[in-house]
Parts: structure tokens; C-alpha cells; sequence
């Protein structure tokens, strides 16, 4: 252990090694969470005129390229795809936190998602919005995209359905329409205490949105149904739906993409960018929103493991693609391989492999799982590798191919450097309105964990006995059910 | 609703069979095309008859530079191998050496075509008369079909290049076929526009097509006769001699020839797409 470790230990005081402080008040839940929804402050404007700027680039981008065709994008005749697609995978990839972080972790009752899962959510639908986004631009015929759908067209005209695009429309609305359900239904008893605080036209949407719960027996049964049953559904989809991007490469027969590792890769990859992501946003939070009570250190520190877990498994299915490859002997897909590592992409390809592979062993550090400054730019770098990932896998190949003839480097004109940084832009604006038009905490579920952390299980066990015995057990700390908070 | 689901299945048999067979076979023709490159001088001609017969669009030098080219044939220029440099024979000005092959590129027509199970709406498919063709009007530019392609013969309308024929060179425009618009895929069809008109005179002559009928723009502008095209299933038309005299079959990935002197082969072959343009090689004397 360095010096600087045992120093970090040395400061820990209780409430940095505990997941949540068990003393907090209820109310105070309800305060802090319900602040942070109002008055935003300057930064926060400042941020939004970020986003609506960036925002702004990408729609004036969009109408020059509807208007002139999309020469100026740099696309050629060897590079048809380029940063739209990889952009798309990124952010597909990103939309995999939420799932993970709800869905999987909800179901092996990891009870430390809970402060922290609903902006993780809402990071899976917008990024969906935002990878939604890609396929569609990146059309030459845009205005044509619904002929992708199977509607019920007098000439009898089907998509086809053996293209992995079709596929991809249908796994990204499914995964998109049940995420928006998840997200959405997780927040009912959330939106019924919003409701209940207040006023104005928040009022009116609260009401409506929250369906009228008023936190009886029944109403907690069936969500808590509802809620593990969408959760069951969402776990397959987010598995299928980035092995089903991943198969817009690997059902093709071009050298470099036509690799059977190819999905594990790609979910491996999403889970990872998607963790990266949680951790850069969890700071930006707990900073700007002053949730140190929610989001505390031990908490951080387990994304951070879990970060690091799922970095590796990236790492060795990278290695596994790469020795597939190299043994495969495919001289094609050798070449670009080698084109890769040596060529004109190299700095990409070794930005992503020591962003990617390398960088995650920082996390390893308790000085740097506690440092919010260090971690902020580790988190942005995993992301940036990430990217470069995706970048990686789109254009070598097509940079290489199969065709001597047709080999030559490119690099993507304004218009898709203009498209990407739009999309965080319209990423951003959406996260923005939604941490002040939702609680980005859920306050039951923190509650739930306040309830369960100070209650041991044995006590739950002794009120469980005297339930069924009529023999009082030890008084639960004066502590009410976790059933009656709704509407509270 | 009954008819839609009539649809999927009534292709069903078609489906399997491109399993199990590599592609559509239910041909009523197979046009296929012979380039023999012992004649090639690699002068362009077919590249710029294809640009007048098929209205393509002249991008100008700038987007050609830019890789955006609209040339559906190109001739590809490929120096001879440097370690020839090595040897005394660079010192004679006649050998291969201080020139270079040329390969005229087209789409090949693939039997088993990579871009058409791809293409997310169908607008790429194979006729029966075996040609690989583009619907432009299906089309809605997802560019898959091009990036699946070892060729590279699928051209993108990057631009609305309507402004390619300023006044009066829009009076040149061939009437047999559309002008794409911005954002379709487009490719070489083996002038199915001269496949259809040659095919309409047939029957109005109460006959049947016979060999000849039909010839490609490229085919009817080589100086030296380089280009042969014809119909595969005619058993006795000249292109199905030549490609039972250089004993080359479809639908394999590899050619079993008795005598090796025999120039005829397919490019990637191994890929196994079963393309039908067949390039008979350069000899090279050095």
C-alpha cells in the first residue's frame, strides 16, 4: 500500500466507509431530492447554453446535408460509413448502464444501485433517443426512413427482413419502448411525492403522471410486480440489442468485421462505456446537486470495481478478436489487423488500447476511487477509448477491405464531426430538463435502503416469527414499514 | 394482411434455395461478360461510353479527387511488380515492366451477391435475367450494400448532380433511363435498358432472343473487342464458349482447370459471391 493509500485509509472517517448514513431523516430525503428539482442556478444555464448551442450545430449540420446530399460529410465511395455509424454504437453502448445498474443488480438485490440507479436510467433512455438519432441521418434518403418498418403498405412492400438494420429497428424500439416503461414505472411512487409538494403546472403533470398512487398495499404489490417483471424483460433485450448492432458488422463479409466474438464483444464494450459514464455522471451530480448523502464514496467505489471487472472482460474479448484473427490466418482481415496497430490508425488504435485497457487500472487505487477530480477525467478518458473503439471497428476495415484498388485513408468532413458533437449536445439537454422536471434520486428506494440497513435482517426475522407466531419479537427501532412512504 | 403474409412465404422456396445454393437460380437467362485483358489497352473507351449511356453524372475533378466519383466501370491502373526493377529488363523500354495492367471494373453480378441480403428495404435484388440490379426508387441510401462489397463497384449520389448537364448537355441524356437523385445507391446494370429494349424487338418480331441481340455500351465501344457479353444459359452463344473453353463453372470457389495455359478466372473467387464476369489474364512476357 503507497503512501498516499494509507493515507487516504487513515482519513476515512464512518461515513465514508458506509453506503448511506442509516440516520438520515426521511424528510431530508424528500428536501434534498425535491431542491435539486428547483431554482437551477447559473451553472446550469451555462451548461444548457452549451448543449442547446452544440445542439443547434447539429440541426443546421442536418439541413445542410438534407439540402446538398451528404458529400460534405467526407463520405467516399470505399468509406460509406463512417463516425455515424461508430457514434451509434457508442451511444447504444452508453444506454447499457441503465440496464445494468437497475435491471441486473435489482434482481441479485444489490441494494447500493439504489441512490443512484434513476439517473442511470434516464442516461439509457436518452442515450437511446440519441443513438436513435444516427441511423436515420446517416440515410441518403432520409425523409424515406419509415420504409424500415413493416407498415401495411398497399403494394405489399416488406423491409427485408435478412439485413441486420431491420434488426436493429426492431431491438432498438423494443429496447427503447421498455426502458421508457422501466424508467417510467420506477419513478411512480417518487412522482406521487412530487405530486404531493407541488405547485402549479408541475402539479398538473405530477398528477397525471404519478396515476394516482396513493401508496396502499395493493398498489405497492402490483408495482413492485410490474417493476420486476419489466426488469426480467429488459436484461435479454439489452443483451440481444447490442449483439444485434454488433451483427450490422459481423454478417458481413468484410475482413475485420466478420468476427464471430463479435456480440460478447460489443455488450462487453457497452457495459463498459456505459459503467464509465455512470461514474462521470454520478460526480457531476453529487456536485452540482450536493447528494453526498446519497451518492457517497462506498458506493462510488463499487461502480468503480464493477468499472474495472467489466474493463477486463472487455480487454480479454478484445485480445481473443485480435488472436482469432492473427491464427484465423485470414490474410484480408491480418491486414487490417496489422493496418490497425501499425498504420495510419495507430494512434487511434493505441489511444484505445491504453485508454481502454490500461487506464483501468487506476480504479485499482483507493487514492483515485476517492479522488472526484481524478476519477472525473479517468471516467471521461475510459469513454473517450471507448469511442475510439468504436471508431476502430468501423473505419480499417473499410479503409483496407478486400480491394487493393480501393484502399486509402479518410477523414470525416464537418458536417459528421458537427452530427457528433451534436449529439452530446442533445444528450446533454435532455439529461438537464430531466434532473430538474424528475427526482434524478429515488426517494423510496433510499428510503428502503435507510429501512434495511438499520434494521438487521434478524429483526426482520423476529417481526416475520411474530407475525406468524403472535409472540412479540424485539421492537424494530421504532422504524415504520418501507410501505407506507409513498404520497409521504 | 393475407396477401402480406402471402408474400413473405410465397418466396419462400426462393429463400431456402439462396441458402442452400448460394443465391437466386430460377434464371431465364444468366447474362454474363468475358473481358479478355490481352486486348485491354486500358484506354477508357468503355468507362466513358458508360458515362453516355447511363446518364452518369460527371462529378468534376475536385469530388473525384474526394473519392466520389460516379464511374460505374473504371479502369484500374496497377503498376508491375517493383522487384521486376531489379533485373535487367527494366533497361528495355518494351517490357511490362515500364507499364502498367489494367483491369476494367464493373459491378460482377455476383450469383451470390453480398449487398442484396443486406440492403435493410430490398432495393437491390437479382432478376431473371441473372443481373444484379438497383431499384433507385426503393432505395433509401443506407450505403450497407457498398461497405459489403469486396469490389467497390456500388456508387453513392453524394450530391444532386442534376447540375452535371448545364444547358444544352441535358439534350444528350439517354430517355431509357432515370437521372438518380441524391442519396441512392447506383452500379453498373449491364445496360438493362438495351437487355429490355433488345428483348421487346424480339417479341415483336415473333422470335425468340438469340445471341448478339443485346450488346453493352463498354462491349460496343471497345476498340479492340476486349468485352464479350451473352447469355450463360445459351448453350450455344459465344460467351458460354468461352466459358466452357477456359473451364471455368459457377457456383464453386475454386476452379479445377486440366490445362494451366487456360487464362480464364474470377476475382475473389474464394469469397465465393460466384461472380459472372469473367476476366481471361494478361500474359506477360518479360
Amino acid at each position: 500500500m503507497s503512501a498516499q493509500q494509507s493515507l487516504a485509509h487513515k482519513h476515512l472517517t464512518q461515513e465514508q466507509t458506509k453506503d448511506i448514513d442509516e440516520n438520515i431523516e426521511w424528510a431530508k430525503i424528500n428536501a434534498d431530492v425535491l431542491r435539486s428539482m428547483e431554482n437551477p442556478r447559473r451553472g446550469y444555464w451555462v451548461a444548457m447554453f452549451i448543449s442547446v448551442a452544440l445542439f443547434s450545430v447539429m440541426i443546421y449540420a442536418e439541413v445542410h446535408q438534407y439540402m446538398f446530399g451528404m458529400g460534405d460529410a467526407a463520405l467516399n465511395t470505399s468509406h460509406m460509413w463512417d463516425l455515424y455509424i461508430s457514434t451509434f454504437v457508442f451511444w447504444i453502448g452508453m444506454s447499457h448502464s441503465g440496464t445494468l445498474l437497475s435491471a441486473i443488480l435489482h434482481l441479485v438485490h444489490a441494494d447500493w444501485r439504489k441512490p443512484i440507479y434513476r439517473f442511470a436510467e434516464a442516461m439509457t433512455t436518452f442515450s437511446l433517443l440519441t443513438a436513435g438519432i444516427f441511423p436515420v441521418i446517416h440515410l441518403g434518403r432520409v425523409w424515406n426512413f419509415y420504409w424500415v418498418m413493416p407498415y401495411m403498405s398497399d403494394r405489399g412492400l416488406w423491409p427485408n427482413f435478412r439485413s441486420p438494420l431491420i434488426w436493429d429497428a426492431f431491438a432498438i424500439t423494443a429496447y427503447l419502448t421498455s426502458s421508457v416503461l422501466f424508467l417510467y414505472i420506477g419513478m411512480i411512487p417518487d412522482l406521487a411525492i412530487c405530486r404531493d409538494n407541488a405547485k402549479g403546472w408541475r402539479k398538473k403533470l405530477y398528477t397525471w403522471l404519478s396515476l394516482g398512487w396513493r401508496g396502499d398495499d395493493a398498489q405497492w404489490r402490483n408495482f413492485r410486480f410490474t417493476y420486476l417483471m419489466i426488469a426480467c424483460l429488459l436484461i435479454p433485450l439489452a443483451v440481444s440489442v447490442h449483439s444485434i448492432v454488433s451483427m450490422d458488422f459481423s454478417m458481413s463479409i468484410m475482413p475485420g468485421w466478420h468476427v464471430t466474438t463479435f456480440p460478447p464483444y460489443f455488450v462487453a464494450g457497452a457495459l463498459y462505456s456505459g459503467c464509465a459514464a455512470i461514474i462521470t455522471l454520478f460526480i457531476l451530480l453529487r456536485y452540482f446537486f450536493k447528494f453526498e448523502h446519497f451518492m457517497t464514496f462506498p458506493i462510488l467505489d463499487k461502480v468503480c470495481k464493477l468499472t474495472f471487472v467489466i474493463a477486463m472482460v472487455w480487454t480479454y474479448l478484445n485480445l481473443v478478436e485480435f488472436a482469432s484473427v492473427w491464427y484465423g490466418h485470414d490474410i484480408p482481415s491480418k491486414e487490417v489487423l496489422i493496418a490497425k496497430a501499425t498504420g495510419p490508425y495507430s494512434p487511434f488504435f493505441w489511444g484505445m488500447m491504453v485508454f481502454g485497457s490500461v487506464l483501468p487500472f487506476a480504479l485499482l487505487s483507493q487514492w483515485v476511487r476517492r479522488n472526484m477530480y481524478v476519477l472525473f477525467f479517468v471516467s471521461v478518458f475510459l469513454n473517450v477509448g471507448m469511442w475510439l473503439e468504436r471508431w476502430m471497428i468501423v473505419t480499417p476495415t473499410l479503409s483496407m477491405g478486400y480491394h487493393p484498388q480501393a484502399f486509402n485513408i479518410m477523414w470525416p468532413g464537418w458536417v459528421e464531426w458537427a452530427m457528433v458533437g451534436g449529439s452530446f449536445g442533445w444528450f446533454g439537454m435532455l439529461f438537464l430538463v430531466f434532473v430538474k422536471v424528475f427526482p434524478s434520486v429515488s426517494m423510496y428506494e433510499v428510503k428502503e435502503m435507510v429501512y434495511h440497513r438499520k434494521r438487521t435482517v434478524y429483526e426482520d426475522v423476529d417481526e416475520m416469527m411474530e407475525l406468524h407466531s403472535g409472540v412479540p419479537g424485539p421492537a424494530p427501532n421504532g422504524v415504520p414499514a418501507p410501505q407506507s412512504t409513498g404520497g409521504a | 394482411m393475407p396477401s402480406l403474409l402471402g408474400n413473405i412465404f410465397k418466396g419462400w422456396t426462393d429463400y431456402s434455395k439462396g441458402v442452400e445454393e448460394g443465391g437466386h437460380h430460377e434464371y431465364e437467362h444468366m447474362y454474363a461478360m468475358v473481358i479478355d485483358l490481352d486486348l485491354c489497352t486500358g484506354c477508357n473507351a468503355c468507362s466513358t461510353a458508360c458515362y453516355a449511356e447511363n446518364n452518369l453524372a460527371v462529378v468534376g475533378e475536385d469530388k473525384f479527387g474526394a473519392r466520389q466519383a460516379m464511374h460505374w466501370m473504371r479502369i484500374e491502373r496497377y503498376f508491375d511488380e517493383p522487384d521486376l526493377d531489379k533485373t535487367e529488363a527494366t533497361t528495355d523500354a518494351d517490357t511490362q515492366s515500364r507499364g502498367a495492367s489494367f483491369l476494367p471494373m464493373m459491378c460482377q453480378h455476383c450469383n451470390a451477391a453480398p449487398c442484396e441480403p443486406v440492403c435493410p428495404v430490398g432495393a437491390t435484388y437479382h432478376t431473371v435475367d441473372g443481373l444484379n440490379a438497383q431499384v433507385y426508387n426503393r432505395c433509401i441510401g443506407s450505403r450497407y450494400c457498398a461497405n459489403n462489397c469486396p469490389f467497390r463497384v456500388r456508387y453513392f449520389n453524394f450530391y444532386d448532380n442534376a447540375e452535371s448537364w448545364p444547358a444544352p448537355m441535358d439534350q444528350q441524356l439517354n430517355p431509357d433511363l432515370s437521372v438518380r437523385s441524391k442519396g441512392v445507391m447506383e452500379k453498373c446494370s449491364m445496360c438493362l435498358q438495351r437487355t429490355r429494349a433488345a428483348r421487346d424487338t424480339a417479341k415483336r418480331e415473333g422470335r425468340e432472343l438469340k445471341d448478339g441481340d443485346i450488346q453493352t455500351a463498354c462491349q460496343q465501344t471497345c476498340p479492340t473487342s476486349a468485352i464479350l457479353f451473352g447469355d450463360l444459359l445459351d448453350e450455344d452463344s459465344a460467351i458460354s464458349k468461352v466459358w466452357k473453353n477456359h473451364q471455368v463453372k459457377l457456383g464453386t470457389y475454386k476452379q479445377d482447370k486440366e490445362n494451366p495455359e487456360l487464362r480464364g478466372y474470377r476475382i475473389f473467387e474464394e469469397l465465393n459471391v460466384d461472380t459472372k464476369v469473367l476476366y481471361l489474364e494478361r500474359v506477360r512476357e518479360v
